[in-house]
C-alpha cells in the first residue's frame, strides 16, 4: 500500500531510471512524474520558477498522454535550454475518444554554474507504462531511457 | 547435450542448453512464441541474466514474420520492447519493422582511429591531451556544436551521412571506405521528419552527448591474431582513440514520434503486443516505411556526428604533437552502428533472402568474403569493435563465418550493464572513482562527477568474459585489446 504522502519513487531498473508518481488525482500524479523526470537529471529544488511554458496536449488514450507531457517538456529542456521545477496540470480531460491535457510548467534557463547537471534522459518510453486508479488515488509508472 | 537451468524460477525454468554457449527458450515457453529465443552465454555470464531480459527476447519471438530466432548476444540486459543486445530479423514482405528493436539512440555506435604514437609518447600528455579533447569535442547536456547546420545542410546530412561531412572538410574519402556502408545507408527520406527532431538535431551536431558515450585514448596492450591484426592496421603499443556516440536528440524525437504512428498502425493491422514497447507494423506498410525512411535519416546523422568528432579529435592530436594527420596516422580503423535497422540478404532454410534485421545493442559482424566488407579487410572479415567500461580493456575483433548460420552477422556491442545508475551513484563517488582511475594511470575528464559514478567500470560485466563468448561461437574473432590511458566524458 502506498504511503498517501508519498509523492513519487524510484525503481530499481539495470539501464534506465524507472519511477513510480502518486496523486490524489490523475493531473498531481502528471504533476509528480515530470518533478520525478526532472530530478533524474537536476535538482528542481535549485530550479526558480520564473519563467513559464503553457502545454496543451491531446492524444488518444492515456498511456500516450502520459509518454506525450514528459517528451514535451524533454523537448523544451533540450531545445530552449530551460530546466522546470514545478508543474500545474490543470485539466485532464476526456472528450470524444481523446485525452487532453492543460499544464503550466514554470522553471528556468539553465546556468551550469547554478545548476549541476546529472543523468541525461533521452527519451519517456512505453515500456511498463501504467496510468491507473488505486485505492489510495492514482498513480503513473515511467521507465525514461536514460 | 542439453539440460535444464535449475532452481531459478519463471522463464529461466525453460532455459535449455543446446551448446556450450547457446541457450534457447523453446517455442511455447509464453503463448504466441513464433521462433525460439537464443541466448548466448558462457556458464560465466549466466547468472548475470535477468529474467525480465529473457522474457523480453520471448516478447520478441512473437513478432509476425521472425525469421529462425529471437537472438540476445553475451551483452544482454534488461531494455524496453527488445531487450538491449537484441537481435531480430524479418521478412521483407511478412514481417515487421519495430522502433523498439532499434531503440531511441539511433545508430548509437563505436568508431576507431588508429595512429603512429606509441604508448610512451602520449603518456608525458595525457592531461593536456584529456582536457584539450574536453575543450574541443562538445559533451554533456545542453553542450552545443561549434557546427551550426542550416536547413540544407541538416537535409543533407540526413540524407548522406558522413560524406557531407567530409566534402565539407570534416574528413577524408578513405574514411568512407573504412566505415559500416561508407558512413551511409541509402533511401533515407526527410519527409516524415517532425520539425521537433530538426530543432534537436541542429545544435548537437558533432556533440558527444552524455551518459555511456565517450572519447577514449587508449593503446594497445595485447594481439591475439597478429594476421588479421596487420590487416586492420594494428599492433602491440600502438595508441588507438575510440570515439562512441549516436544521433543525439534528433534520434531520440524520431523514434518518439514514430512510436506513436506505429503504435497506432499495429492496432490498425491487429498485431497482438506483449509490450505496447514493441509496436511494430508490417514491413510494407506507410507507417513502417516512413519510419524506416525516418530512422535511416538518423543513422546518417550518427555517422555524420562521430565523423564531425573524428575531425576534432584529429586536430588536437596534430596540435599536441605538431604534426600532420599522415604522418601521425590518423587513419579510421572503422565504425559500427550498435542501434540500427537494416535490410540485408541472409540465407534461412537454404534460400537466400532479404530480411530487416534489427540490432539493438548488437554491432554487424560480416565475415571474410561478404560484399559489404571493404576491399581492404574483405579476406578477414569486418572489424568488430567492442568499447570496454571506463578503465577496463576494448577490443577489436573480426566478423567470422559462423556469424551467417548463428546470428544473422551480428555480435555483441560491449560490456553490457549490471547495476542501475542509481545504484551505482549510491555506490560510487565520482571523484573517488575519478582518483582511483588516474592513480591507474588513466585521465579521466568529465562534465560532471555524478556520470563517472554512474558508469564505474564496477557497474558493467567484465568486457573480456562477453568477447570470449562470440569468440568461442565463431561469431567474432578476438584481434586486439586496448587499454584505456584517457576518458572524455558526456
Amino acid at each position: 500500500m502506498q504511503n498517501s504522502d508519498l509523492e513519487y519513487e524510484y525503481l530499481e531498473h539495470t539501464a534506465d531510471a524507472k519511477f513510480r508518481a502518486y496523486g490524489k488525482t490523475m493531473e498531481e500524479a502528471f504533476e509528480n512524474a515530470a518533478v520525478a523526470m526532472f530530478n533524474v537529471m537536476i535538482n528542481t529544488s535549485k530550479v526558480d520558477c520564473i519563467h513559464t511554458e503553457d502545454i496543451e496536449l491531446t492524444a488518444p488514450d492515456i498511456d500516450d498522454l502520459l509518454v506525450d507531457w514528459l517528451s514535451e517538456l524533454l523537448f523544451i529542456f533540450e531545445v530552449d535550454f530551460i530546466s522546470f521545477g514545478k508543474f500545474e496540470v490543470k485539466s485532464i480531460t476526456q472528450e470524444d475518444g481523446e485525452y487532453k491535457l492543460s499544464a503550466r510548467a514554470s522553471g528556468e534557463e539553465i546556468d551550469l554554474e547554478k545548476h549541476e547537471i546529472d543523468t541525461e534522459v533521452k527519451a519517456a518510453t512505453y515500456n511498463d507504462l501504467k496510468a491507473e486508479e488505486t485505492p489510495e488515488g492514482f498513480m503513473v509508472q515511467v521507465t525514461v531511457d536514460t | 547435450m542439453e539440460e535444464e537451468q535449475e532452481g531459478q524460477g519463471g522463464i529461466q525454468e525453460s532455459l535449455k542448453r543446446i551448446d556450450d554457449n547457446i541457450w534457447e527458450i523453446p517455442i511455447g515457453t509464453k503463448p504466441g512464441m513464433n521462433v525460439p529465443g537464443r541466448i548466448f552465454l558462457s556458464d560465466k555470464l549466466i547468472h548475470n541474466l535477468e529474467p525480465e531480459a529473457l522474457d523480453q527476447v520471448a516478447n520478441v519471438a512473437m513478432l509476425p514474420g521472425i525469421q529462425k530466432y529471437s537472438m540476445a548476444m553475451p551483452d544482454a540486459h534488461l531494455g524496453y520492447g527488445f531487450p538491449i543486445g537484441g537481435v531480430a530479423a524479418f521478412d521483407e514482405e511478412e514481417g515487421v519493422i519495430s522502433p523498439g528493436g532499434v531503440g531511441f539512440d539511433i545508430n548509437c555506435g563505436v568508431r576507431l582511429l588508429r595512429s603512429n604514437l606509441t604508448v610512451d609518447d602520449v603518456r608525458p600528455v595525457m592531461k593536456e591531451l584529456t582536457e584539450k579533447l574536453f575543450q574541443s569535442v562538445p559533451a554533456g547536456v545542453g553542450s552545443k556544436s561549434r557546427l551550426r547546420a542550416s536547413d540544407s545542410e541538416l537535409d543533407d546530412i540526413f540524407l548522406h551521412g558522413s560524406r557531407w561531412a567530409v566534402e565539407n572538410g570534416y574528413g577524408v574519402e578513405a574514411d568512407l571506405e573504412h566505415c559500416e556502408g561508407g558512413g551511409c545507408i541509402e533511401g533515407g527520406d526527410v519527409s516524415h521528419i517532425s520539425s521537433k527532431a530538426r530543432k534537436r538535431g541542429k545544435p548537437q551536431a558533432g556533440t558527444l552527448g552524455s551518459g555511456n558515450h565517450f572519447l577514449e585514448v587508449q593503446y594497445i596492450d595485447q594481439i591475439y591474431d597478429r594476421e588479421v591484426a596487420e590487416k586492420f592496421g594494428l599492433e602491440e603499443g600502438q595508441v588507438t582513440f575510440m570515439i562512441h556516440c549516436g544521433s543525439r536528440g534528433t534520434g531520440h524525437q524520431i523514434c518518439t514520434d514514430h512510436l506513436r504512428t506505429i503504435s497506432q498502425a499495429s492496432k490498425k493491422y491487429k498485431i497482438s503486443l506483449p509490450d505496447k514497447q514493441l509496436a511494430c507494423a508490417p514491413a510494407q506498410s506507410d507507417e513502417a516505411q516512413n519510419y524506416f525512411r525516418s530512422m535511416i535519416c538518423a543513422a546518417n546523422y550518427a555517422w555524420n556526428n562521430r565523423q564531425v568528432i573524428t575531425h576534432w579529435t584529429r586536430e588536437v592530436i596534430s596540435d599536441i604533437f605538431r604534426s600532420d594527420m599522415d604522418e601521425l596516422g590518423l587513419d579510421l580503423v572503422y565504425d559500427v552502428a550498435h542501434n540500427v535497422a537494416k535490410l540485408e540478404e541472409h540465407t534461412v532454410d537454404g534460400k537466400k533472402k532479404n530480411v530487416y534485421v534489427h540490432r539493438k545493442g548488437a554491432t554487424r559482424a560480416f565475415p571474410p568474403g561478404h560484399k559489404d566488407v571493404p576491399q581492404a579487410y574483405r579476406d578477414v572479415g569486418q572489424p568488430v569493435l567492442i568499447p570496454g567500461s571506463m578503465g577496463t580493456a576494448s577490443f577489436v575483433l573480426h566478423g567470422a563465418e559462423a556469424s551467417m548460420d548463428i546470428s544473422f552477422g551480428s555480435a555483441c556491442h560491449g560490456a553490457g550493464r549490471v547495476m542501475s545508475r542509481a545504484h551505482a551513484k549510491k555506490e560510487f563517488h565520482g571523484e573517488d572513482v575519478k582518483s582511483d582511475l588516474e592513480k591507474s594511470g588513466i585521465m579521466v575528464r568529465a562534465a560532471h562527477p555524478s556520470v563517472i559514478a554512474e558508469e564505474a567500470p564496477g557497474v558493467y560485466k567484465s568486457s573480456s568474459d562477453v568477447v570470449n563468448v562470440v569468440h568461442d561461437l565463431g561469431i567474432a574473432g578476438k584481434v586486439a585489446r586496448m587499454m584505456p590511458l584517457g576518458v572524455v566524458k558526456g
